[in-house]
């Protein structure tokens, strides 16, 4: 059914786009299981540079599994992944950080006693690099270089309109805001590749809208490639360049947002046939 | 009997001022040695979530590593760079063979290998160093010695050791040190992300790894200064590690994840044994020093579980 799908969506508009665009990252027959549990089970997708490619899937289909799998939390049991060209059986979390790999979590991992500055300025961690002896010191160069980073993340503070929150300890700060704050942060890496996990859940409609904006802004101002997941369809539909869709751990759809959402698998997945 | 608990204390602050100033001052002293040590188990427990039960003994390896190398002809500013260097030495070996293969372990079994650390630092330093207290070289680093007397009232005498004044002073230094560390530096908002979240922290690019030799050898300085300020008013012998314990009511008291609450809780503990000793111990036969600490913690933890300065303990449903 996999062949199928793939088959179908590739129009010959499509097919040209794809071998315009290079490839960033592969994914190649990937399975992770947790004891007898699997997670994933062989999945193969690609993301390329640029665009947005959405994962979608109904609860527990293995969504974010598959980010932790890119970003090196998790080590898949077989299977490849291919970043920027070189393979590799699993990513640790520092390596995929210093090789451009940045994400948002699902349920919001900031650090709550932190304030939104030190939140964004800690995502720059990778960039800096004077040494511990000038860090003690912290007069001189590590100060400088201090001051360096703070411009770059105060234009991040700007592009995501928090000015008003750059001292607040962001514990405190409302669902919606928090989400922003760890948008900023994950941007302060520069990545290469930008992993959101649910960057729209519990939010309201112009949060939302909000958010939207902000991520076809990062994509298309700084060409920063994105994966998402994402349960609100409107804007998987309206955000993503090509969509993948995960059930029961199997991918069983991958292409273009109007080719997937008419897709009889996917229409049986989310609401459910009798197997 | 009531009125040897409730009255008779007050009247004899009252008459002789001089003899409280100095219970004070004693209190103070002590309260700020238990703070550094509280600081040290604050400091891991922050960053890693361990409840480090070897800093006790981390004060008093420390101190024989630095005695020990006097000992052997090194000179005192040499030997005191020597020390740090083993701290140093020690914090990447802990964070390579303890914390590193133990690592998202559940916590009973980091403390339990701790403890295992404590052991075997206690062997090998007298296995190093032999077991029998030694004289901290305490003119050889140029602290003061002495002290001084001030008149106090009419036939009054406070008497300061100077060797407390530069305790002080050397805490209050160490403290505001840190604060600037932790505040001010990349490495610093690094161990107050790692403290925050480690999954976030992992996934900006922190390491762990990293991180966790940095507390490792913060601890380890805090327990240097503190052994050297405690062997100096005592020995440094291995009996140093059973009133490193003494830092558990403070951190009780300041929360285990305070560096304020660490140094609050502290001078509470070192004031609160002092005055209950030389006040009212005398009504129980004397002795209450070694154990009054423990009940100020228990009781403290009836209304505030979390500590002074702890987090504050929300469940969010």
């Amino acid at each position: 059914m996999n062949a199928l799908v793939t088959d179908s969506s590739m129009t010959s508009a499509e097919a040209e786009t794809q071998v315009e665009r290079e490839l960033l990252l592969r994914v190649d027959n990937v399975s992770l299981s947790f004891g007898g549990v699997k997670a994933i089970t062989d999945i193969s997708f690609d993301i390329q540079k640029g665009e947005i490619r959405a994962i979608i899937g109904p609860n527990g289909a293995g969504k974010t599994s598959m980010l932790n799998v890119i970003n090196g939390f998790y080590h898949p049991q077989e299977g490849t992944i291919t970043w920027q060209g070189k393979v590799r059986r699993k990513m640790k979390p520092y390596e995929a950080a210093s090789q451009g790999i940045a994400r948002t979590f699902q349920n919001v991992a900031l650090f709550k006693g932190m304030t939104t500055l030190d939140n964004i300025m800690s995502g720059r961690s990778l960039k800096m690099h004077k040494n511990f002896f000038w860090q003690l010191l912290w007069r001189g160069p590590a100060e400088q270089e201090e001051i360096e980073h703070r411009r770059k993340v105060e234009d991040i503070i700007d592009f995501l309109e928090i000015q008003a929150i750059r001292k607040t300890p962001v514990g405190r700060l409302p669902y919606g805001l928090q989400k922003r704050v760890e948008l900023g942060r994950a941007l302060a890496m520069e990545p290469e590749l930008l992993l959101l996990d649910e960057p729209m859940a519990g939010m309201n409609l112009e949060e939302k809208e909000d958010m939207s904006r902000f991520i076809l802004d990062v994509n298309q101002e700084f060409g920063t490639t994105i994966a998402l997941i994402e349960h609100d369809m409107g804007v998987v539909m309206d955000l993503s360049d090509r969509v993948v869709v995960l059930d029961y751990g199997k991918k069983i759809a991958d292409g273009p947002p109007e080719e997937v959402q008419a897709n009889q698998a996917v229409i049986d997945a989310y609401l459910g046939v009798s197997h | 009997m009531l009125y040897d608990i409730f009255i008779d204390p007050f009247v004899q602050m009252y008459e002789m001022p001089d003899f409280f100033l100095q219970v004070l001052w004693e209190g103070f002293v002590a309260g700020i040695l238990y703070a550094l040590i509280a600081l040290g188990f604050v400091l891991i427990f922050k960053a890693s979530g361990v409840f480090n039960f070897a800093q006790g003994i981390m004060v008093v390896f420390a101190g024989l590593t630095l005695v020990g190398l006097h000992e052997n002809g090194v000179p005192a500013y040499l030997a005191l760079i020597l020390t740090i260097g083993v701290m140093g030495v020690l914090a990447y070996g802990v964070e390579r063979v303890v914390m590193r293969p133990l690592v998202n372990q559940p916590d009973i079994i980091l403390l339990m290998a701790t403890i295992g650390l404590t052991y075997f630092l206690i062997g090998f330093g007298e296995f190093v160093f032999g077991g029998e207290p030694k004289q901290m070289i305490t003119e050889e680093l140029g602290l003061p010695t002495g002290s001084t007397a001030f008149e106090f009232g009419e036939r009054g005498l406070v008497i300061l050791q100077h060797i407390d004044i530069a305790a002080a002073v050397i805490a209050v230094i160490m403290v505001a040190a840190l604060g600037i560390f932790f505040n001010k530096t990349r490495i610093g908002r690094a161990l107050r992300a790692v403290a925050d979240d480690h999954q976030a922290a992992l996934s900006v690019g922190i390491s762990l790894n990293q991180i966790w030799a940095i507390v490792w050898f913060a601890a380890g300085l805090v327990a240097l200064a503190t052994g050297i300020m405690w062997g100096a008013r005592s020995d440094v012998s291995f009996a140093l590690e059973i009133v490193a314990f003494k830092a558990l009511p403070v951190l009780i008291l300041g929360g285990f994840t305070s560096i304020p609450g660490a140094i609050v809780g502290g001078l509470i503990i070192g004031f609160g044994e002092k005055i209950g000793e030389l006040y009212w111990g005398g009504l129980v036969g004397g002795g209450i020093e070694s154990w009054l600490a423990y009940i100020i913690a228990l009781i403290f933890l009836l209304f505030r579980p979390q500590g002074l300065f702890g987090e504050r303990i929300i469940e969010r449903v």
